[in-house]
């Protein structure tokens, strides 16, 4: 067993795990946080992006050790409180979503692309930046529609935060 | 969104249960029932729920062999394996080893023989999933190996079918293809489709008292997860409940295929006691599990002077896998649309069920649909090469009209200029004439790269045609404070039908969609359920459970009536009040006053389709209860050095009647597309020699992503309101829309057609991948220099 310390969505965890435990499995069985899916197991599909010292990553091909002493971030630590995170609320506006699965991993896939990209993010952006994540049901198009107003919004937000 | 446009959705004729006021809920673009869940990852698929203390996990231990007889299989070292507490066999089967839907001929755990690579022979139950994976690689297994029929070839040759063949026509085929002035025969192959439902397989069975047990399965057909876990542990069915709350995908993909993991894991708790849980791995998943047919179409046609088919002759030979499965009624959909949206007077449709040492096909939306209607579009491309005319006026000339309305199966297609209507706005909006212009010039000047069109229609035929399926239940119960409880058959894999439904329900008692309460479907609540499949949802459900709204409401009225001496036709439910003459109640009071007064709040709602009938040996009958009409226009390029190629855009024009909720609707007619697009351009199914799955994750089999939809892909809703009494004469939607990608296909055809010599057939199969097109370029550019070569040398 190998102890790890690491703050998932804000909180200081600490736990003894065997050394081959995946991160995804980390949050989501010894954490309880099952919003990360896993998709494919082999790191293509993209449902368990997690965000890592602030950067996208496939939790199902990082283990838990290796994110010892970091920020963690899923996508139950994405929103403030009960007000759902601008990106959030715009793949529910947009209808950017069906069967569900995909969503968390693409709302922190968008949300990293804002990150690293700003939010003025054109369409070509958008889909190239999308294609490590998989959606079987949606064809992409209302997706590429909540990334491109979710940026805008999370321009507004930190601007508001910043204002305030 | 400025480019999904939805044209008059409020307009048009009053339909069944449509009353003269407008709507409040239904026709609403609502999100999907969990979409707040979904973006903040709280819905839960069956591996989120908290499984109980003591939880076992299985894993499943699979043939090496594709074809031949078990001479040993030695699970010792799997037994002795650290954390092993069951290794699960056939001879721990209480009752028939059978997990089939109805043939018998799948079994859980292969006993005798071997009938296709990585067939479940055995599962381990262990305290971890690890654990269990580990030990399933350790059993010794002999097989004495045979040769395994790979391909439809293989299967013919040695003569193998999983159920009998099966043809039906009318009139002499033959005859009016030899006095056609013009006559053309060819050959398409049609490839098969992973279903990639992100969320894989998984069941959790919970073992309860006396042998009962609790099942979440992520399934479409909860009851046949129920009846089929009976069969297997020798229990009555009362003994076991499935329930469903949501699929992170379906696609068909769990309408048979989910039952054999849910039945192993109640197997699982069974022999252990303890709660039980399989998640397939993705790997084993794609090996595991059923694809959509894949087959080959062998046609031959008579056409007269203006290219309209006067016979047609179709005989499909399809690869069902090792056993029927479903493919009995796959392929006979594949029938019921070999004539898409085309009229065909003389005509014979055959097909032989081929047996293949590879895993049984399976439901994959469209149903064997997609592939009759491909067949035929390639047809009218080949009138097309045959004529010089333009692909659409092929198509147009050959369509349903007045006078030439009747199916191959007999049954009359009342609205046929529905689709002549589509079709020219179609043209018209996406500028489909002059653009095949502009793609005709770019192509005399482009050297390297070419640009195809094409325009195709889509008529999908709306029932199961398993006559008893078309059945469903609702159970409604108003609470004494007003909140409604609704369940219904019906499951939710993102299709959005539990919003339809709860909108349907919010309609019916004039209430708040707050107070509607969906709950996860359980055959505890509705039994002898059909699949949720066939595009049927919503079709049966939001009637069954509008049927049991209006006996709520007609208990409520009639209570009301009495009470506050008010006829009848004077109370009336909206705005989340009850309106009595002069007087109102809010819904919760009257709700209240029902409960005091001893009136029943509670009803099962139950629905069949009626007018459809289908005699399968005559091959007579209305199998349909209405058609689902479409039309897609896609452009495409293709590179003809390296055979690369791009849909470059999309327009599509989709009758989904008067839509329950156009934003559900544009939902699935966009992700349909795409998913149709896969299969035709990217998505390939390779098998070895062995019979192996050769591309089993998602790094050797290519789904379509974000980057491989065209920027312009527009989605419009076309203005009609069903001329049969559906659910507020709304249209199916889940499957037609996967055919307008047939477009897509015909498009890329064009394209490479722009390589080829006049008049020349042009030899691409589906799906056009790269590879596929660059051999079609290839064989077609030799044999133009060849052309060139006889040309020049007859010169002197």
């Amino acid at each position: 067993m190998a102890s790890v310390t690491m703050t998932v969505n804000g909180k200081s965890v600490t736990a003894d795990v065997d050394p081959r435990t995946l991160l995804a499995q980390f949050v989501r069985e010894h954490l309880r946080l099952t919003g990360t899916h896993v998709g494919c197991d082999t790191s293509q599909c993209g449902a368990c992006v997690v965000h890592v010292d602030g950067k996208a990553v496939k939790a199902c091909t990082m283990l838990a050790v290796q994110a010892d002493g970091c920020e963690v971030l899923t996508i139950e630590g994405l929103a403030d409180g009960a007000e759902l995170h601008p990106m959030q609320a715009a793949f529910r506006e947009h209808h950017g979503l069906q069967c569900g699965y995909c969503t968390p991993g693409m709302i922190m896939t968008a949300v990293d692309m804002v990150n690293r990209l700003g939010s003025d993010l054109d369409e070509a952006t958008i889909r190239h930046e999308l294609e490590g994540n998989i959606c079987r049901c949606t064809g992409y198009h209302n997706i590429v529609r909540a990334v491109e107003t979710g940026a805008k919004a999370m321009t507004g937000a930190s601007a508001r935060q910043a204002a305030e | 969104m400025a480019d999904s446009a939805v044209n008059g959705a409020k307009t048009g004729v009053s339909g069944a249960g449509e009353a003269d006021r407008p709507l409040r809920h239904v026709r609403q673009a609502l999100p999907h029932d969990s979409a707040v869940r979904h973006v903040q990852g709280t819905a839960q698929y069956i591996d989120d729920i908290r499984e109980p203390e003591g939880t076992l996990h299985i894993a499943i231990g699979m043939a090496p062999k594709a074809r031949g007889r078990i001479t040993a299989l030695d699970l010792a070292p799997v037994r002795a394996a650290p954390g092993i507490v069951a290794v699960l066999t056939a001879a721990d089967i209480p009752g028939p080893n059978d997990v089939s839907p109805a043939m018998g001929d799948d079994p859980m755990f292969a006993e005798e023989r071997v009938e296709f690579h990585g067939q479940a022979l055995f599962a381990v139950v262990a305290t971890t999933r690890d654990a269990a994976r580990r030990a399933a690689r350790k059993a010794h297994v002999e097989i004495e190996a045979e040769r395994p029929s790979v391909s439809v070839e293989d299967a013919i040759a040695r003569n193998e079918t999983v159920l009998a063949d099966y043809g039906f026509g009318r009139g002499d085929a033959d005859a009016a293809i030899a006095q056609s002035p013009h006559r053309l025969e060819g050959s398409l192959r049609i490839g098969g489709q992973e279903h990639f439902y992100l969320e894989g397989q998984a069941a959790l069975a919970i073992p309860g008292e006396e042998g009962d047990l609790h099942v979440t399965s992520s399934t479409q057909h909860p009851t046949e997860v129920q009846h089929v876990i009976a069969r297997v542990l020798a229990l009555p069915d009362a003994y076991v409940t499935c329930e469903v709350r949501r699929m992170g995908g379906g696609f068909g993909g769990k309408e048979s295929q989910a039952t054999q993991w849910a039945a192993i894991a109640a197997l699982g708790a069974k022999v252990t006691g303890r709660p039980c849980k399989i998640r397939l791995d993705r790997d084993d998943d794609f090996v595991l599990t059923g694809k959509r047919h894949d087959m080959r179409c062998d046609y031959a046609l008579g056409y007269d002077d203006d290219g309209v088919i006067q016979g047609y002759k179709v005989a499909h030979l399809v690869r069902c896998g090792y056993s029927a499965d479903l493919s009995q009624g796959v392929v006979d959909r594949t029938m019921f649309h070999s004539d898409n949206a085309y009229y065909l007077p003389a005509v014979r449709i055959d097909t032989r069920r081929l047996k293949t040492n590879t895993v049984s096909n399976t439901a994959f939306r469209g149903f064997g649909g997609p592939q009759g209607m491909l067949s035929i579009e390639r047809a009218m491309d080949e009138i097309a090469w045959a004529t010089g005319r333009d692909p659409l006026d092929v198509r147009l000339a050959n369509l349903y009209a007045a006078g030439r309305d009747i199916t191959p199966y007999g049954q009359k297609v009342e609205d046929p200029q529905i689709m002549h209507a589509m079709i020219a706005e179609l043209a018209e909006s996406a500028d489909y004439r002059a653009r095949r212009a502009e793609i005709a010039a770019f192509n005399a000047s482009s050297r390297v790269l070419k640009k195809g069109i094409a325009l195709t229609p889509v008529k999908f035929g709306i029932s199961f045609t398993l006559m008893h399926l078309n059945q469903a239940g609702a159970l409604v119960h108003v609470y004494q404070d007003g909140s409604v409880h609704l369940n219904h058959g019906g499951t939710e894999m993102g299709q959005g039908l539990y919003m339809k439904v709860a909108q349907v329900v919010a309609e019916e008692f004039g209430i708040a969609m707050e107070r509607v309460r969906i709950t996860a479907t359980t055959t505890a609540k509705v039994p002898n359920t059909a699949p949720t499949a066939a595009s049927s949802g919503s079709d049966l459900n939001g009637m069954a459970a509008k049927i049991a709204c209006e006996a709520i409401k007609a208990r409520m009225t009639a209570f009301a009536s009495e009470k506050y001496g008010v006829l009848a036709e004077q109370i009336d439910f909206r705005d989340d009040r009850v309106f009595i003459g002069n007087e109102s109640l809010s819904f919760p009071e009257l709700a209240r006053d029902c409960v005091m007064n001893r009136v029943q709040l509670s009803h099962a709602g139950f629905y069949r389709t009626p007018e459809i009938w289908w005699d399968r040996e005559k091959a007579q009958g209305k199998p349909f209860f209405y058609f689902a009409y479409g039309a897609a226009c896609a452009e495409a390029v293709i590179d003809t050095l390296t055979g690369e190629n791009r849909i470059t855009r999309v327009d599509i024009l989709h009758d989904v009647g008067k839509s329950l909720n156009p934003a559900v609707d544009i939902g699935q007619i966009e992700g349909g597309f795409v998913q149709g697009m896969g299969w035709l351009t990217t998505e390939e199914l390779v098998f070895d020699d062995e019979a192996r799955l050769r591309t089993h994750a998602p790094s050797t089999y290519k789904i379509p992503v974000a980057s491989d939809v065209p920027e312009h892909f527009k989605v419009t809703l076309y203005p009609n309101a069903n001329r049969t009494q559906t659910i507020y004469r709304s249209k199916a939607v889940g499957e037609p829309p996967l055919m307008l990608a047939n477009a897509a296909f015909c498009a890329i055809t064009d394209a490479v057609r722009a390589v080829a010599p006049k008049g020349a057939r042009i030899p691409l199969d589906a799906p056009a991948t790269p590879e596929a097109v660059l051999r079609a370029c290839a064989s077609l550019q030799g044999e133009a220099l060849d052309g060139e070569a006889l040309e020049a040398g007859a010169q002197p």
